[in-house]
């Protein structure tokens, strides 16, 4: 065999891998994992002595199951099932607020990244938000989270879905312009 | 023929079917048996008109009398089937009144009372009364279902956002399996309603029974069990009447010790089996919205003990 076609051989094992590369990174968007992969967090929180919450400044670590969950379409729309059925509409209503504050905009009093909106949900804030820690298994509560982030088009929009819940006339979350957190100053 | 129908509605169902089977298969054995006799007979070989002229009108003649035979038997088909149409589109005042939901996947089952407090939600299971007429109303939470229970009446769809109803008037006590007949997801499969029909004392005895506010755990696990599901993530979703459960997003279990299945179907309803569930439900029925509730080895039997009391 001449080395040119050694040189095509080559060319094409390369693209083959490329093409199974891209293929196998399109499966992880769907990829439904029943089993759950992120440890219960622990039972019971410290004493808390006051009503101050960490926010911005004492943001969580970036964790790695946050990226994961918010990357994968079957986990947002788990989310999105979540949110309704743990009535997380009773105070923000399909993410435009009510009695709790609105989830689609940009102002986030602690923080709006994944990681921070778990720990939201975890520890609770003041003024009504109650903790559910022990009450959803963690890898729920990162499903929901993955899903409030989509409501101010902060998912990839290759995960975030195509229809709405509810009756809001609102674009598709694929379709909304990404809101850059911001945190407001005095927490209200 | 092997169908067995045990209600007024499969009953018609049957009538309809038997009546056109039989005749159906006389008329397709005689269309057969004209095909092979064209096939087989021998053309005449002398050109003689007059011969031909008289099988034609004799053949015409013929014709005329089977397209009118078989306008005849349509017409009996369609009267066959008006008549027990209205059977299956009776509805009688007195009748009892259920609301089953659908849901990925399990069924909501609710027998419905003017007065509220004699209501009751039950979940995969539905008992009916022998020997009168049961509406089932059908609504479906998420996706589109189908309630088929063979021996007592056709399909009938569970829409979104659509009310939809089956009648059933059983007519003798009796087993029988209903199920899910759309597919609706990946656990289609195991969305079982078993049905069982009562006589109407027992119905009546059974509905007093699940009126009634679960039972007050007596054992020290028990109460333990109690408090886990109380305080623990059973809350969120599952319901128990008598307690602080409330919650509507999975089946309620005020009486679930005396169901015949757990998870509609796919397991059957005993200690061994709710404990194996508890610890991993996704490893019996993967993709069921019940998540590993994550529970301390100990919460588990202890839960199990609560709700194994729960009949």
């Amino acid at each position: 065999m001449s080395s040119r076609f050694r040189t095509i051989d080559a060319c094409a094992t390369v693209a083959f891998a490329a093409l199974a590369a891209v293929a196998l990174s399109g499966c992880e968007r769907e990829r439904r994992d029943y089993t759950g992969t992120a440890p219960p967090p622990p039972a019971s929180e410290t004493v808390r002595v006051g009503d101050l919450q960490p926010g911005e400044h004492e943001a969580p670590e970036a964790d790695p199951h946050g990226r994961y969950f918010e990357g994968n379409a079957y986990h947002v729309n788990q989310g999105t099932q979540l949110y309704k059925a743990f009535n997380c509409t009773g105070c923000h209503a399909n993410g435009g607020g009510g009695i709790g504050p609105a989830l689609m905009d940009a102002e986030w009093r602690y923080g709006g990244s994944i990681e921070q909106i778990h720990a939201s949900i975890v520890q609770g804030r003041p003024n009504g938000m109650p903790s559910f820690r022990g009450k959803i298994p963690d890898d729920q509560i990162w499903e929901i989270a993955a899903y409030v982030r989509t409501l101010s088009g902060n998912a990839p929009k290759y995960v975030a879905g195509g229809g709405r819940q509810g009756m809001a006339v609102a674009p598709p979350t694929s379709r909304l312009p990404t809101l850059q957190p911001r945190t407001t100053e005095s927490g209200q | 023929m092997t169908m067995a129908p045990a209600a007024d509605q499969a009953q018609a169902i049957a009538r309809v079917w038997q009546a056109m089977f039989w005749p159906n298969v006389a008329i397709y054995a005689a269309v057969l048996v004209a095909l092979g006799w064209a096939l087989w007979r021998r053309r005449d070989q002398e050109d003689d008109r007059g011969t031909q002229d008289r099988q034609e009108r004799h053949w015409s003649r013929a014709l005329l009398g089977w397209t009118a035979f078989i306008a005849v038997v349509l017409t009996v088909y369609t009267a066959v089937s008006f008549v027990q149409d209205r059977r299956l589109m009776a509805r009688a005042p007195d009748a009892l009144r259920v609301r089953v939901t659908g849901k990925q996947w399990w069924w909501q089952v609710e027998y419905l009372d003017a007065d509220p407090s004699r209501q009751v939600v039950a979940a995969n299971e539905l008992h009916l009364p022998a020997g009168r007429m049961t509406r089932i109303e059908l609504l479906s939470d998420d996706v589109i279902h189908s309630l088929w229970i063979p021996e007592l009446n056709g399909k009938q769809d569970l829409i979104p956002g659509r009310r939809t109803e089956l009648a059933v008037t059983p007519r003798a006590p009796g087993h029988f399996r209903g199920e899910c007949a759309e597919f609706c997801g990946l656990q289609h499969a195991h969305m079982l309603l078993p049905v069982t029909v009562d006589s109407p004392q027992a119905f009546a005895t059974w509905l007093d029974a699940q009126r009634a506010p679960a039972p007050e755990p007596v054992s020290a696990a028990a109460q333990r069990g109690r408090h886990v599901f109380e305080s623990g993530p059973c809350v969120m979703c599952h319901a128990i009447a008598g307690t602080t459960a409330g919650s509507n997003t999975g089946p309620d279990l005020t009486h679930v010790a005396s169901r015949p299945t757990l998870a509609a179907g796919a397991l059957p309803n005993d200690r061994a089996h709710l404990t194996a569930w508890l610890v991993n439900p996704q490893a019996f029925k993967p993709g069921t919205n019940m998540p590993n509730p994550h529970l301390a080895p100990q919460d588990v039997a202890d839960v199990v003990e609560y709700l194994e009391s729960l009949r």
